[in-house]
């Protein structure tokens, strides 16, 4: 797969503040995505962070602040042509009933389609591209309905994809997949991410997934931006306890050299385990090394 | 190298399973057309006498006996066209709202605004004694103030609530009902008749010149909501999903909505409204045109030939003549029952 490095635009908020029926849930943040990069935004439920993503992806109009890409705001960009650079997969898209997969993945090129011109070879490449990329070819026949979470999941991801956008955000990707799965779309992802240059950003629950597959990490707390930085400069024992409230220790991830957050939680050992040492103390022995 | 090959012939099976699709959207389309046409051309030839087909389209063309020129020109011909252009308005009406809703119960029968169309031309006769004329605009009056009334209420709190307009419709849709009992109760007992060719459709005694505003809304509607088909197609995928592709969601909707409200209500006011073929288009034209399709041309032939179908059956194959509301009343409550349950069963309701 050779293709073509994509542009990098400049995709950020200032002081924006958001949400739904005049209540703001997102209270003035500012944020820019690193261009060509990776970012994950984590954070407690109700903390905003999807709110957030939609007010980037215009599907909310902010009640102050601004949303520009490239320095021009987002609502005086026209609709199409803000959908051929920035894309968005939805938490919850609604199927079409009985749809074929092909067909599906084909709604993705709408943006890049006149109104007279009909479907062209361009869209046929972009369609059979996306759905390589996701391993759902197999499948382009078969009706949408009837496929698994997971394959459902990575025929949304394809339709994305065949929209060719610079920039992709993706709202909660993992959830309702098994873990197995988690790890094969974020692969995928980052590897999209490292041959063509596609700017990620990411709502994810799991934090040890977003320090691994992330390259900056946004958390956000009660609707701020509680920290922001590399992911070992914010998945930390100090920052977790801030944003989640909860005591956890911080681990090297042995696969990814990220940091790997170990919850504390009130049970702690095993009463029937002879072990030699209790988790904590297995635990802290590790950070120090790791400090 | 292999699998790249796998590859293209992967991408090959795929390129014809999607031109599998387009060709048998397009044969039904025309399957559907082509049905709707022989149903026209069946309701010039029959009725009380069956002419030949020469004999008709020189009647048509204003040659011939006096007896055949009344009954092709002011019997048969406006008969006809009342229920191709009242059936197409109301499958395609039907149709578009069912989408746009994403739900089946979501059309002008079931919420409401036949029911408005209906109220406003009974109001009419009724209660102000006014003309044929103003019991049109009164109609079509009545089922845009109703559509604009659920509008309001449905965008409660600045969001759009699907669910919420259904309601709202059935809840309007009561209150219309009782109106009109109420009406009738209080009428004056001659006035009546003319009234109840408001509440069955039916298309008795359609003139031609009272089709004049269907024909001129359908000339301008069926191109716009055509035209938007496209972005009704985006739609379907959900508010967030069209929103991100590029499309402009509320102007798509409050377009099509338009254009659905001014086609159930004139097609209201020219025959009454037809029960049920606005609510039984859409599916059953989807199920014929491949699913995942549901594009509101098909849904119009549909609407149109079971108009036409209907009315040849009320009239010819029963002892008695019935108005074709009552044969697609017919048809089409056991329908919905089977809907409910099957909604119900599947938690959609």
């Amino acid at each position: 797969m050779g293709a073509a490095r994509v542009d990098a635009h400049d995709l950020r908020c200032e002081r924006v503040v958001s949400g739904y029926d005049g209540k703001a849930v997102v209270r003035e943040v500012s944020v820019s995505l690193p261009g060509h990069g990776i970012s994950a935004i984590i954070g407690p439920n109700a903390c905003g962070k999807s709110t957030l993503l939609k007010t980037m992806a215009r599907l909310i109009k902010p009640m102050s602040g601004a949303v520009t890409l490239d320095g021009r705001g987002v609502g005086t960009i026209k609709p199409k042509r803000l959908a051929r650079m920035v894309g968005l997969l939805p938490q919850s898209p609604v199927v079409p009933d009985g749809i074929a997969v092909g067909d599906l993945v084909g709604r993705g090129r709408y943006p890049r389609q006149r109104v007279f011109r009909g479907w062209t070879k361009e869209d046929e490449a972009a369609v059979a591209e996306a759905m390589g990329i996701m391993s759902v070819a197999e499948l382009a026949d078969r009706s949408v309905s009837g496929l698994s979470g997971g394959q459902r999941q990575r025929v949304w991801i394809a339709m994305a994809l065949a929209q060719q956008t610079d920039i992709l955000l993706l709202d909660e990707p993992t959830t309702f997949l098994d873990v197995a799965y988690q790890i094969e779309i974020l692969d995928v992802l980052s590897e999209l991410n490292r041959e063509r240059g596609i700017t990620l950003a990411m709502v994810l629950h799991d934090i040890n997934l977003a320090a691994r597959y992330a390259d900056y990490i946004f958390a956000m707390k009660d609707g701020r931006l509680a920290a922001e930085g590399k992911p070992r400069e914010v998945v930390t024992a100090e920052a977790i306890k801030r944003v989640f409230g909860m005591d956890c220790v911080i681990l090297e991830d042995p696969v990814a050299r990220s940091p790997l957050m170990i919850p504390v939680g009130r049970r702690v050992g095993r009463q029937d385990d002879s072990g030699p040492a209790s988790i904590m103390d297995a635990s802290r022995g590790s950070l120090s090394a790791i400090r | 190298m292999a699998a790249m090959m796998a590859a293209d012939a992967r991408a090959a099976d795929w390129t014809r399973g999607r031109r599998d699709r387009r060709r048998r959207f397009a044969l039904a389309t025309a399957a559907l057309g082509a049905l709707a046409f022989l149903l026209c051309c069946a309701m010039l030839l029959m009725g009380n006498t069956l002419y030949p087909v020469g004999t008709v389209w020189n009647a048509l063309r204003g040659v011939g006996e006096k007896g055949v020129l009344f009954a092709a020109r002011t019997i048969r011909l406006p008969r006809m066209l009342a229920g191709l252009f009242a059936g197409f308005a109301f499958g395609m009406a039907g149709s578009v709202f069912q989408t746009l809703l994403r739900n089946p119960l979501a059309n002008p029968n079931i919420i409401g605004i036949t029911s408005g169309s209906s109220a406003g031309a009974v109001y009419c006769i009724l209660t102000l004694h006014a003309g044929a004329g103003a019991a049109y605009a009164s109609s079509i009056a009545g089922g845009m103030a109703t559509t604009l009334a659920m509008f309001i209420l449905s965008n409660y709190r600045k969001r759009f609530s699907a669910s919420r307009m259904i309601l709202v419709g059935i809840g309007i849709q009561a209150m219309c009902n009782a109106l009109v009992s109420y009406m009738l109760i209080a009428a004056r007992e001659r006035d009546v008749p003319a009234a109840t060719r408001w509440l069955s459709g039916s298309l008795n005694g359609v003139r031609l010149p009272e089709l004049y505003p269907l024909f001129a809304a359908s000339v301008v509607v069926i191109p716009v909501a055509l035209l938007f088909s496209g972005q009704l197609r985006m739609l379907e995928l959900g508010e967030d999903a069209a929103l991100t592709l590029g499309v402009r969601a509320g102007r798509t909707r409050a377009v099509l909505m338009a254009c659905a409200v001014v086609l159930a209500a004139t097609a209201t006011a020219a025959t009454g409204p037809i029960a049920f073929v606005s609510f039984l288009s859409g599916p059953i034209a989807k199920r014929l045109a491949g699913n995942g399709n549901s594009h509101p041309l098909p849904a119009g032939l549909f609407g149109a030939a079971l108009t036409l179908a209907s009315d040849l059956a009320g009239q010819f194959a029963f002892e008695q003549r019935f108005p074709v509301g009552v044969v697609t009343g017919i048809l089409g409550a056991p329908y919905l029952i089977f809907l409910l349950v099957r909604m119900s069963g599947k938690g959609e309701l």
